[in-house]
Formats: structure tokens, C-alpha cells, sequence
């Protein structure tokens, strides 16, 4: 076999690999589409769940996964910002900042149902916030945080130290220099690793069971004060997201159109994790342009 | 021509850990002059130009000893605001590297952290800059493009106008040409010469002709010593020392 045959192999080889990994994805969705899109109709998208009979929506569970995912973010992308920001642009090279780097590699891969029992413990129990949002977005945010820090400080390790010299040579300070050109420059980065994060997190269960809880009271939309108990704002009470109640009631739904339910559910759950993947490529490009070829802000 | 030194040096050593850089360089800088620093690759021109404005301070395991003054300031004195020196000293780097961001933005992002709001004055900083640094003619009708968009001799003089509108005192370049073609570089050098009436230029060059071309002064650097410190006229015809003359004649280096 000469040169140009080997080639000619190993290129086979990996548009197969490559086809087949597509072949995967893309029956997973067609199954899951087929199956769940025809049962997916506003009223279906807008109504509670019913436990014994057939008609129930997934009205609160989707909203629940909203309101927890913005939850989650809102307390893990500073957090994230705050110590990809010193990792990458303010440690030195010690002990002190391998033990966090290495503490944060191994928070990354701990199993998201470890997690969960954590948050149990911890959030549930000790700090006595019962099943509730204000617990789940918590042991999100246990969750989401490595993955997030790891991202900001990847995408500001990127940009090259000559904009730093560039920075600091025209008289800004690291500061400045920090927040008005590299992070600027890294927001592409950092903001489509957010939005895949997000993905991420609004597909999250087993972190979810022992700590949002799987039930989901009925909610009063038209009281919209965080401390009334069926507020949808309440931080403080139980909510079980669409992740939870598939996993629910696949495994204890007692409902007659139990497997519809199921199959409508994670049709919608699936068709949010590809729109927060898509936006993210969708975003991060456009931010790209906007940042480096038209003049922004007052220019 | 102007004699006041504007930036002085005395037995300047630099070390990174064990290893000697500088090995005791005294040197004075007069104002309104082009300095050009020159040698071999390792002889400490490059290192030593960047203790003018403190960027080795950021390289971990360094020390530097000896005493550098600015206006008769001690620039490591540890009351010196270094974010201050470097808004009077400026600086222009061997690869051109503007900010991601539009011709404009380059050019005032400086000012506009300094707090500058009005627009009428950042307009004109971005034009005067602009035609100082002789880039004006080429991006005065695409100043909201990327600075990415333009070619390497284009980006190096926004670079040179980005420094120019903070209106520095000294303006230190590191090869600041080695890195574009000729025409690029010669457009540099005609516009440092013009640059001088209203800066102090120090210069690190690897190209000979350059620095015969456009420098009042040359000084040799060697092995972390500074060889021959002369008026350029003099140093490139009839050079004091052995050194110099080889290496002016390509006999080393």
C-alpha cells in the first residue's frame, strides 16, 4: 500500500467515525422529536401536571427550570468571573493556587448525584432552606462553578500577554487593563461558555432531586411577590424541574398518559438544550464581530 | 539642538535570579534627541529599554540595582506611581498589537479611562494622533473599522498614535520595524524623525542603516555592558572602540 492509499484509508476512516457519531445524535433527536412533538401544544407547554389523571401540562416544571437556571446563574457567573479573573490574570505560580486549580478539577468530575446528597445535607438540612429553589440553585451553582471558572480563565489565558504590555505600557493599570481590554476581548469566549453552562444546568436532575425536590405546587401567576408562598418568585419553596419530572414519572408516574407526558417533556427539554448550544455559537460569533470590526459604544 | 537630559542612568545592574543582564550601564538621555540602542541578540538593549518604564517588573525572580531618574525623579523609588511613569514614558513594541477593537477606539481607549468624555476632543486627539504617527491619509475614512483590518506597517503606526495621544514625554521602541517590510519601515523612520521636535525617542534597533539613518545617538551594547555611547555620525565613521567597529562592520553579531 503506497503513501496516497494510506491516505485515502485513514480519511475513510475518520468520515466514518465522524458519520457515525452523527448517525447518533441525529436518530436520538429524530426518536425523541417523533415521539414527543406531537404532544407538545401550548396548552401542554402552559398547564400544571396532574398526578392521576390523563391532560396534565408541564406549565410550572417549564417555568421552574427557568427561574432556577437564572437562579443559578446569577450566583455562579460572578462567582466565576471573580476567580477565573485572579487565576488567570492575578496568581502566581504556587502551592496555594495548584491546590485550588486541582480542588477545581476535581469539583468538575465529581458525579452531579454526589453533588445533589451534598446540597441535601448541607442546604437542606443544616442550613434548614428545605426543598426549594433557593437550594437548587445552590447546588447548581456547587456544580456549574468549576465548569464556568475553568472557561473564564481559558478564554483570558488566551488572549495574548502582548495586549497585557500593550495595557499596562499606555499607562492603565492591571486593573484596567484586566477589565477594559483582556476580559473585553475574552467575552466571546467567556459568554458562549456561559450559555453552554446554562445548557448544562437546565438539563441537570440528579442534582436537583434531593434539593429543588420533585414536586411542584401550584403557583398563583398573578402574585408575583417573592414572599408569598405560591409566588412563582418564592425563592423558598419546593420546585420540581422538567428534568426531575421526567425522570419522576418515568419511574414513579401514575398518570394513564404518563409515557406522552414523558415523551412531550423531554421533546421540550431537548429543544431548549440545542437553542441555549445553537445561541451560544450564534452568540459568541456575533459578539466577536461586534467587538473587533465595528465601532461600538459612542465611537 | 536641545542638551537637557531628560532621562538619566547610573550603575544599572539588572540580574534574573543568578544571571547578570546588565552589568552596570551608565547612560543619559537628551531630550528631543533619537537615541538608537544597538547590538548583538542577549546584550541587554532590549532589557535595558524596558526599565525606563518598569514593563520588567513584571517578570518574577528579577532585581534590579543603580539609580534611574526621569526630570531628576527616581523612577524606582517606592513612591513612584508606575501607572503615572508610564503615561510620560510610552511604549512601541516589536509585533504591531492594537486592541480588537475599531482605528478609533485604539487610538483613545487611553483618554477615555483617563475620564475623557468630550467628543469633540477625543475627534481631534484621534485625528492629530493619527497624522502624527503618518497614518492619517490611510484610515481617516474607515476610523470605525477593526484595527485588525489594516496590514502590519499600518497597525504598528495606530500603535505609535495610540502612545502619541496620551502625549508622553519619551516614547521607547523595541524593533518596532523589525516585523514590516521596508516601505513600512522607512515610512516609521521619517516619522520618528519628524516625531522628535515634540518627543524623546529611544530606540531598539537590530537594523544598522536605521539607526545611522534616523538617530542623533547610538549606543553599543555588548554582553550586558554598554560598549560606546556616541553621536551617531561619529559612532558609524569613526567609532572609538574595537568592538564597535567590528561589529558596525559585520564582523560579529
Amino acid at each position: 500500500m503506497n503513501v496516497k492509499q494510506q491516505d485515502k484509508l485513514a480519511t475513510g476512516v475518520l468520515y466514518t467515525i465522524a458519520s457515525l457519531i452523527i448517525l447518533v445524535l441525529a436518530s436520538l433527536l429524530a426518536f425523541i422529536l417523533i415521539q414527543g412533538l406531537p404532544r407538545v401544544t401550548w396548552h401542554f407547554l402552559t398547564t400544571p401536571a396532574r398526578s392521576f389523571e390523563a391532560g396534565g401540562g408541564i406549565g410550572i416544571q417549564l417555568f421552574n427550570s427557568f427561574y432556577l437556571l437564572v437562579l443559578a446563574m446569577l450566583i455562579s457567573v460572578p462567582l466565576s468571573l471573580g476567580a477565573g479573573i485572579y487565576l488567570s490574570e492575578y496568581a502566581k505560580k504556587n502551592w496555594l493556587t495548584s491546590l485550588i486549580r486541582t480542588s477545581i478539577e476535581i469539583l468538575s468530575s465529581l458525579p452531579s448525584v454526589v453533588v445533589g446528597l451534598f446540597g441535601f445535607l448541607i442546604f437542606v438540612i443544616q442550613f434548614k432552606f428545605g426543598f426549594s429553589i433557593l437550594s437548587g440553585a445552590l447546588v447548581l451553582t456547587v456544580f456549574n462553578l468549576p465548569l464556568l471558572t475553568r472557561n473564564v480563565e481559558e478564554s483570558l489565558a488566551s488572549i495574548s500577554s502582548m495586549q497585557r504590555e500593550a495595557g499596562l505600557a499606555l499607562g492603565l493599570s492591571r486593573w484596567e487593563t484586566v477589565t477594559r481590554i483582556i476580559v473585553p476581548e475574552a467575552l466571546p469566549g467567556i459568554t458562549t461558555g456561559m450559555i453552554l453552562g446554562a445548557g448544562r444546568v437546565f438539563g441537570e436532575a440528579a442534582a436537583l432531586i434531593y434539593t429543588a425536590g420533585q414536586s411542584a405546587p401550584a403557583l398563583d401567576f398573578t402574585n408575583w411577590n417573592p414572599f408569598y408562598i405560591a409566588s412563582p418568585l418564592n425563592p423558598l419553596r419546593p420546585a420540581e424541574t422538567l428534568a426531575v419530572h421526567i425522570w419522576k414519572i418515568n419511574s414513579e408516574g401514575i398518570m394513564p398518559d404518563a409515557v406522552a407526558v414523558s415523551a412531550g417533556a423531554s421533546a421540550v427539554l431537548i429543544i431548549a438544550v440545542l437553542l441555549f448550544n445553537l445561541s451560544a455559537r450564534w452568540f459568541g460569533q456575533h459578539l466577536y464581530q461586534k467587538m473587533t470590526s465595528s465601532g461600538k459604544k459612542g465611537a | 539642538m536641545a542638551t537637557e537630559k531628560i532621562i538619566t542612568s547610573k550603575d544599572v545592574h539588572l540580574y534574573y535570579g543568578e544571571r547578570e543582564a546588565l552589568k552596570g550601564i551608565d547612560l543619559d538621555f537628551m531630550a528631543h534627541e533619537i537615541t538608537a540602542l544597538i547590538g548583538p541578540s542577549g546584550s541587554g538593549k532590549s532589557t535595558y529599554l524596558r526599565l525606563l518604564n518598569r514593563m520588567n517588573d513584571l517578570i518574577p525572580n528579577i532585581r534590579i540595582t543603580g539609580d534611574i531618574r526621569l526630570h531628576g525623579q527616581d523612577i524606582y523609588a517606592p513612591a513612584t506611581d508606575i501607572v503615572q511613569l508610564r503615561k510620560e514614558v510610552g511604549m512601541v513594541f516589536q509585533q504591531p498589537n492594537p486592541f480588537p477593537f475599531s482605528i478609533y477606539e485604539n487610538v483613545i481607549y487611553g483618554l477615555r479611562l483617563a475620564g475623557e468624555k468630550n467628543k469633540a476632543v477625543l475627534d481631534e486627539v484621534v485625528e492629530s494622533s493619527l497624522k502624527a504617527a503618518a497614518v492619517w491619509e490611510e484610515t481617516k475614512d474607515v476610523l470605525h473599522q477593526s484595527a485588525l483590518s489594516l496590514s502590519g506597517g499600518q497597525q504598528q503606526r495606530v500603535c505609535i498614535a495610540r502612545v502619541l495621544a496620551v502625549k508622553p514625554a519619551v516614547i521607547l521602541l523595541d524593533e518596532p520595524t523589525s516585523a514590516l517590510d521596508p516601505i513600512s519601515s522607512s515610512k516609521i523612520e521619517q516619522m520618528l524623525v519628524n516625531l522628535k521636535a515634540d518627543y524623546t525617542i529611544i530606540m531598539v534597533t537590530h537594523n544598522m542603516q536605521q539607526a545611522a539613518r534616523s538617530s542623533d545617538r547610538t549606543a553599543f551594547f555588548l554582553d550586558g555592558k554598554l560598549v560606546e555611547y556616541s553621536e551617531t555620525a561619529k559612532f558609524f565613521t569613526a567609532p572609538d572602540r574595537k568592538e564597535s567597529e567590528d561589529y558596525i562592520s559585520g564582523r560579529f553579531g
